[in-house]
This record gives C-alpha cells, sequence and structure tokens, in this order.
C-alpha cells in the first residue's frame, strides 16, 4: 500500500508573475519574473536546484515543446529538466514532478514552473488544437465554454433548478471572484462587478455569460521544494508542507455511457476523494481553510463545491447564493480572484492556486489575508466535464 | 413495350432540405437594383453543411427505411456534385452501409440526369436491385431568375422486380442542340436563353412528340395519364403541353415552386414521388424532364405497399422558416464574411485515419462488447463500459433513436451558422456521443429533447477544397 506524499516534502518558496495581458514581456520574461521571486523566497544558490519541471499547455503560442526552453531561460546546466502537459491540470504536473522527485530520494531541491502565454494568439478564449487524427473526423470543435456550459443543463435537469436560478447563482459565483480580484495587485482583472451586470451580459454559450467566462492571460508561476529536513537545515519554521497530490483523468465513461448525467464531475469527486484520504481529511468543510478551484466558467466551480464535498448535492447554487464560499464565508473559495480574475495563464494555473494557499498559510496574503489557516485545496479541471483532467493538491502548515 | 413489364419501382424517397427562405426576402434584399422583382412562396434552400451528397443520402434513407435490400448499383445524378473526380456516389454508398461490391457512379451534366438515369436502370434490369438517387443543390447567380426559381432536393428510387408500387411501361429520349441553358465546367452559374424562345420553339414542339412517341409506343392512351409532370421548363409550360396533348390540365404534378423551387435533377424524381403518393392502382404517371432535348417516362401504379420513412409530404411538411437573404447567401459562398481568427484553423484530415476509421465516420457505426453488450462511439480496442479488450462488434447508430442529455448553443466557437449548438447526445441503444445538433430553428432545446440522425458536412478544408462528412443531430420534430 502506497504511503502516499503527506508531509513528505515542503514548499520553501514560491513566485508568481503579475497575471494578464503582458504586451511587455515573452515566456522568458514571465519565467524569470515568478523564478527570481521564489528563489529569493527560497534563499537558496541557482546551483542548489537538482531538478526542474516545466508545465505547458498550449504550442500554438508558447515556447514550443520539450525542457529546453525553461533550461535556456533559466540557464538551468547539467540537471534532468522535465516538460510536462495535462491541459489546465499542467501546473499542478509541474508540482508532482518536483514533489514526487524530491520524496523519492533522488534529488534535494527542485523546481516546479509553470507558463503559459495565451495573448499573443490574436483574440481571445484558447486556439483549438486537434484532438488526434480520429477524434478530429468526429468531434465538434466547440469552444471550452460550450463544454463546460454542457454542465448547466445536466444540473439543472437533475436537481430542477429553474433557469433563472441558476443564472442567479453562477452569477453570484462571478461576482464573489470580482470582489475578490479587486483586492489582488497581481490580478489581471482588478474590478469588483455588479450583479446585474454579470447576469445581463451577452450570451457565450447559453447559459454563460461573458462573465461566467475567465479569460485566458499570461502568466507563469513557480515553487520550490525540498524535505521538510533540509527546509529546517536551512532555517526555515512554520513548514509548508505537501498533504495529498491526486489526480484523475477519464477513460472516456463519461462520453461514451448513458451513465453520466452531466451533473458533476466525475474525475473531481475521484480525485477529491483520494486527496481527503492522503491527507486524512473526513470532513473538508471543517478542515479545510480555504480553496482556490478551477473556476474557468461559473458553473464548473458551483458544480465543484458539490465535487468536493463542500456542499450537499444539489445545494450548491443554494450555498453560493447565501456566500458560503465568500472570503468571509464558512469556506472561502477564489480568495485570490481565482481564474475569473486572477486569470488563466493554463500551464501556471495549478501552480498559482497553490501560491495563493501558500502566501495565506504564511499570513503573508496582505489585504486578503484568512484568519486561521491550516490547509488549503488547489483543483484544476483540464479538459471539459465529459472529458476531464482533475487534479488537487492540499498543502498545510506541518504539525511538529 | 408491354404493359405486363415487371420491372418497376419497389421504393421511393425524398428529401428536402429543411430551411425554407421566403422569396420576399430576396425580392427585398434586391429592390434598390431591381424594384421590380417580386417573390411569392418559399424556396428550399442548404445549409452550410448540406450539399448534393448529404441531401442524397437522406433521400436515400427515406427510400431504404429498415430494409435490408441488395443493391447491386447505386447510381447518383446530380449537376452539383460536390467532387469533380472522386466518386461521389462511393460516399453515398457507404454512408449507407452498401456493400462494398455495390456498384457506384456518378450521371451527370444535365438535370435530365435523374430520370435519363432512372430509365436507363429501368430498361437495363439486374437480378439485384438498383438505387437511383438525383440530388442537387442548387446554386444561381444573385438577382438572378433562376435565384428565385431553384431550389434544393434530392429524391431515391429502388429500380428492379417484385413488389412494386410502380410498373415501368416505357421510356422514350430525345437528343437535339437546344440550348436552353447551360453551364460551363468550374463555372458557378447557369446561363438561360430567353424564355419566351425556350417554351415556344423548344418545349412546346419537342416534348409532346417525344410523349406522343412513347405513348404510342407503351399503347397507352392518352385520356388514360392520370397524372402528368413536366420539369427543367419555364413556368406554365407542363399545362400548354399538357393541353397540346389531350391530357386534363387536372392532372397535373405539383412543380413544387410554391415550396420548394426547381430542383434540377431531382424534379422528375420528386414528381414521380409526389404522384406514387397519390395514385391509386392502376393510374398511368407520365413524367417528362426537359433541357437540351428531353426524357420520358411512363409508369404504371401498382399495389405495392411499401412506403418511405417520411416520403415527399413528410419532408416538405418538415420545414424551419428563414427569412435571412444574407443567411442563405452566406451558406452558398456568395458572401465572403470575416468570421474572424478562430475560423483560420486549418482542418486537415489524415487519409490513412480517414480510410481506417471509413465505417465509423461514414455509416456512423460504433461497436457493441460482446462481454458486456454496451453500445459504443467510436469503437475502440478496450470496452469502454467493461474495459474487456477487442469484443466490439459494428453496430450502427444513424437510425438509432436518440435524446438530448446534455447541451449548449456556442456563441465563441467558429461555426457558418453560429451558435453552434452541442450537446452529449444519448442513444436508445445506450451509446452516447458529442455531437453538432442542426437545424435547430427558433426552438428551445432542453434534455430529453428527441434528435434523429442527419449525414452532413462536417468540415471544409478551404485550403484543400475538400470536406469531409459525418453524422449530426437534429431535433426530430414529430
Amino acid at each position: 500500500m502506497a504511503s502516499g506524499i503527506k508531509d513528505k516534502v515542503a514548499i520553501i518558496g514560491m513566485g508568481c508573475s503579475r497575471f494578464g495581458e503582458r504586451w511587455d514581456t515573452d515566456t522568458d520574461g514571465l519565467i524569470n519574473e515568478a523564478f527570481n521571486e521564489a528563489m529569493l523566497d527560497a534563499g537558496v544558490e541557482r546551483s542548489q536546484i537538482g531538478a526542474a519541471w516545466l508545465g505547458s499547455a498550449l504550442d500554438q503560442v508558447n515556447i514550443g515543446n520539450s525542457a529546453i526552453p525553461l533550461a535556456t531561460s533559466l540557464r538551468l546546466t547539467g540537471i534532468p529538466v522535465t516538460r510536462v502537459e495535462n491541459m489546465c491540470a499542467t501546473g499542478t504536473e509541474a508540482l508532482r514532478g518536483a514533489a514526487y522527485g524530491v520524496a523519492s530520494g533522488a534529488v534535494d531541491i527542485a523546481i516546479a514552473v509553470g507558463v503559459e502565454k495565451l495573448k499573443d494568439t490574436g483574440f481571445g478564449g484558447l486556439p483549438v488544437p486537434t484532438k488526434g487524427t480520429l477524434n478530429d473526423l468526429w468531434m465538434p470543435y466547440s469552444s471550452a465554454p460550450a463544454g463546460f456550459a454542457q454542465l448547466a443543463s445536466g444540473y439543472r435537469k437533475k436537481y430542477g433548478v429553474s433557469k433563472e436560478d441558476l443564472k442567479q447563482a453562477i452569477g453570484r459565483v462571478s461576482w464573489k471572484s470580482h470582489q475578490n480580484g479587486a483586492k489582488n495587485h497581481k490580478a489581471h482583472l482588478q474590478k469588483a462587478i455588479d450583479l446585474e451586470t454579470i447576469v445581463g451580459a451577452p450570451i457565450v454559450a447559453d447559459p454563460l455569460g461573458v462573465f461566467d467566462c475567465c479569460g485566458v492571460s499570461d502568466g507563469a508561476a513557480c515553487a520550490i521544494i525540498t524535505t521538510p529536513e533540509i527546509a529546517r537545515s536551512l532555517g526555515k519554521h512554520d513548514l509548508v508542507t505537501i498533504k495529498a497530490l491526486q489526480l484523475s483523468a477519464s477513460s472516456g465513461w463519461e462520453s461514451s455511457t448513458g451513465g453520466w448525467d452531466g451533473s458533476y464531475v466525475k474525475n473531481t469527486r475521484l480525485a477529491a476523494k483520494a486527496a481527503y484520504k492522503e491527507a486524512g481529511i473526513n470532513d473538508p468543510v471543517s478542515q479545510l481553510s480555504m480553496t482556490e478551484v478551477h473556476d474557468c466558467f461559473s458553473i464548473t466551480e458551483l458544480v465543484t463545491m458539490e465535487d468536493l464535498g463542500l456542499s450537499e448535492d444539489g445545494q450548491a447554487w443554494r450555498d453560493v447564493l447565501e456566500g458560503k464560499f465568500d472570503a468571509d464565508g464558512e469556506v472561502p473559495c477564489q480568495v485570490d480572484g481565482g481564474l475569473k480574475c486572477f486569470g488563466h495563464p493554463v500551464g501556471a494555473s495549478g501552480l498559482r492556486m497553490v501560491y495563493e494557499n501558500y502566501l495565506q498559510l504564511q499570513g503573508r496574503a496582505g489585504e486578503r489575508q484568512l484568519k486561521n489557516m491550516s490547509m488549503g485545496l488547489s483543483h484544476n479541471l483540464g479538459g471539459v466535464p465529459y472529458n476531464s483532467i482533475a487534479a488537487i493538491s492540499i498543502v498545510g502548515i506541518l504539525e511538529d | 413495350m408491354s404493359n405486363t413489364s415487371t420491372v418497376g419501382i419497389k421504393a421511393f424517397g425524398a428529401f428536402i432540405p429543411r430551411l425554407r427562405l421566403d422569396r420576399a426576402a430576396i425580392a427585398k434584399a434586391h429592390s434598390w437594383a431591381f424594384p421590380s422583382i417580386r417573390g411569392k412562396g418559399e424556396k428550399a434552400i442548404c445549409s452550410w453543411d448540406e450539399d448534393a451528397i448529404t441531401l442524397g443520402v437522406e433521400a436515400a434513407r427515406d427510400c431504404l427505411g429498415n430494409h435490408q435490400d441488395k443493391i447491386g448499383k447505386v447510381t447518383f445524378c446530380s449537376t452539383t456534385a460536390p467532387f469533380a473526380d472522386l466518386q461521389n456516389s462511393g460516399i453515398i454508398a457507404a454512408a449507407m452501409n452498401l456493400n462494398q461490391r455495390t456498384g457506384c457512379l456518378d450521371a451527370g451534366g444535365s438535370t435530365r440526369a435523374g430520370l435519363n438515369s432512372l430509365i436507363n436502370d429501368l430498361v437495363n434490369t439486374s437480378e439485384q436491385d438498383q438505387l437511383v438517387i438525383a440530388s442537387d443543390r442548387r446554386r444561381a447567380q444573385p438577382a438572378s431568375p433562376a435565384e428565385m426559381r431553384y431550389g434544393s432536393g434530392a429524391a431515391a428510387m429502388l429500380v428492379g422486380q417484385g413488389d412494386l408500387i410502380a410498373s415501368f411501361l416505357g421510356g422514350e429520349h430525345l437528343a437535339t442542340p437546344f440550348m436552353d441553358h447551360y453551364r460551363m465546367s468550374g463555372q458557378p452559374y447557369d446561363y438561360y436563353g430567353e424564355e419566351r424562345w425556350i417554351r415556344d420553339e423548344g418545349v412546346v414542339k419537342l416534348v409532346p412528340a417525344t410523349i406522343e412517341a412513347l405513348l404510342e409506343r407503351s399503347g397507352t392512351e392518352t385520356a388514360a395519364v392520370a397524372y402528368f409532370g413536366l420539369s427543367g421548363a419555364p413556368k406554365g409550360s407542363d399545362k400548354i403541353v399538357a393541353k397540346k396533348l389531350g391530357i386534363n390540365p387536372a392532372n397535373l404534378l405539383p412543380d413544387f415552386q410554391e415550396n420548394v423551387g426547381d430542383t434540377g435533377t431531382a424534379h422528375p424524381l420528386l414528381q414521380l414521388s409526389a404522384a406514387f403518393e397519390r395514385a391509386r392502382p392502376g393510374d398511368i404517371i407520365v413524367v417528362a424532364a426537359f433541357g437540351a432535348g428531353c426524357d420520358v417516362a411512363v409508369f404504371r401504379k401498382e399495389n405495392g405497399s411499401r412506403k418511405p420513412e417520411r416520403g415527399l409530404a413528410g419532408t416538405l411538411k418538415d420545414r424551419i422558416p428563414e427569412t435571412s437573404y444574407l443567411k442563405m447567401l452566406s451558406f452558398d459562398g456568395e458572401l465572403n464574411i470575416d468570421w474572424g481568427p478562430r475560423a483560420e484553423v486549418d482542418t486537415k484530415a489524415s487519409f490513412p485515419q480517414q480510410y481506417r476509421a471509413a465505417d465509423q465516420i461514414l455509416s456512423f457505426t460504433g461497436g457493441k462488447c460482446d462481454s458486456c453488450g454496451a453500445v459504443q462511439f467510436p469503437s475502440t480496442t478496450n470496452c469502454v463500459e467493461c474495459g474487456t479488450p477487442d469484443t466490439q462488434k459494428p453496430f450502427q447508430l444513424a437510425n438509432d433513436n436518440a435524446e438530448i442529455a446534455t447541451y449548449s448553443a456556442d456563441w465563441l466557437q467558429y461555426c457558418p451558422a453560429p451558435p453552434l449548438y452541442v450537446g452529449l447526445v444519448q442513444f436508445t441503444s445506450g451509446a452516447r456521443v458529442l455531437m453538432e445538433i442542426v437545424d435547430v430553428g427558433e426552438q428551445e432545446l432542453d434534455v430529453g429533447m428527441p434528435l434523429r440522425m442527419v449525414f452532413r458536412v462536417k468540415a471544409k478544408d478551404n485550403l484543400r477544397n475538400y470536406r469531409r462528412y459525418f453524422w449530426k443531430a437534429t431535433p426530430t420534430n414529430d
């Protein structure tokens, strides 16, 4: 029986670039912005880095294949550097690589970097990648919002929620992120928006309006990983350790059989179950101090609250409306603005979520600092609800 | 030819595209330049993803239904076939899941090709049944009379012996270089001679003589003709010809100008379909197709009880009213819309993959697991439900009933007919497939709404002038 990753590695440094329309720089600049902050935070030398993992998801306008762009950007020499890609779970994959590398004993200090330069596509939203030669022959080329919007029709049908009620609830999800993002100077969108504007916005993919969708951003995030022992030897206290790293990918069951009702994301539930077990969580509502979830679209966040066990099935829309996940609610969610407002540079997002948890756990989140922090959860969702990859990271303060 | 012929039509089918454009919208759009243009009724127009192949497949499906006919040959007749050199009938045969040994033939070169090919198969019978499909997605120059007159549609006829809907009493042809209209290869539009000259010097002199010759040869009295249809001729020509022959004008078959338009090669076969839907056993039916000469055929209605799935009446009724002239122009490639950078995606298909997956893609054949019974698409090595390898047996989804499991209307993704309706489609067999939902019209979709499958253009590769096909779902409206 595997013993899991809990408390085997510590995060001793993190950095995150400013997210947004970074016309001022390229991927090299973004990587260095995040890396420099993380290195300053960790207080280690570049020569101490034993291995690196790079996450980048979309090749259309980016750095190209392989890990060479990271090695070149940071001038890493003679160490293993690996590129990983798992759609929106890419940042968490990079973290998993670095954490597993350190936990295995193969390396003392490893870094995980996630980066994406998406604004250079010349249009909003994600580029359309190939889905493989067979799938391209039959699968519709639909946008990401249309993929996630289908959760809304499935959810409404299962729980008998009216179109109007659900529209209000998902609008409230985005309203909350805008409230929070307004307090984050690194966020792409830093403006509070009123609920009426959000609900009345033009439709992108029914029922999702413009404000129900996160945009795409340029950005990078970086984590520096080592063992708790080495961390202590470096003079670190109140260590933030990884409690769980879990991932689940679709077998095709949801989109190819009649078993799935479209109201939830199976992989989030599977990954959460495994992550809670690994982290020793049996009551997420009381044990998790905060969450950063994959709110690529407002309906995704709403459904994720049920998938993570933070709301009863069929009740998340009510919980959202009642403020359960607001910054001052029972389980704050997207305190940094989430994908919706902090931004979504795909390969960086998983690490950006951990970055917020890390800052909050260390009491360094400034104006948006929460109280009584013990554990924070990050959740990525790659693909579409019926064909997804869910990744969950849980980090917390190491108890002595 | 003898009246005791046992060769004839065993089954028929029709398909008219659902979109019906109000002709007044065409007139209104051109009124700034041509204030005298008038438009009455409506014409059937194709969506961006319909062409002569897809219309033909739908007509053939209507004709064959769920019958397991052994078909020896498929003839596809069209003046608007998508491929100039790649057998269009071969794609149709694959979509229809016909035996690979089925003979395939493309016929064109004249709007008479439909009736001409039908007569040809009826004369040259074979032991196996033969399927004749006539289909045209007609395109005309904006503001031309043809733009008002033309419509799109398809018809299919199963020719053979045995249980007949109509027996074939004979056919007649006339070949003459009478230039009523033409279109040069590679050109988009037809060019017409003066209508009065076409009618008075062409139709009225050439057609009656050909029909008379046929009736005399087949021993049929003119007075016995219960239904008469003429296509390819100027409006009103059918009445003049009927009068000249002594056929009761009340016996005229519809010219479909009110609700469809002139469908080219399909037109005489659609008129035959109209006759079959209203005739009684023993009734004599004559159809003639004009166009630089003519073809004529005479049939007698028989007792054959086989019915199309929906038939002409059904497909005529299944309409989505359309009032946007610009939409038709865009669908026809007449309007060069800036669809934005999202439309710049390269849609090149891998020919090896396309060939390997031909049955999956063209006839929508998935797999049914031998071990657990789960039906799935696409069919891959390991069952999606039980994981057992190599258990998939072919299972065709094209005729399976389905309903919406999830859906959205996508306004972001490039689609030539926005919004792109997309969702998980749940089949009665248990299969589930992510599909485009087309021909939605003004109705609101919802989970549980019944759907049926239609064969459509999946994507156009404008870099390589190629198009590929797949199936899409559409609300049944039944």
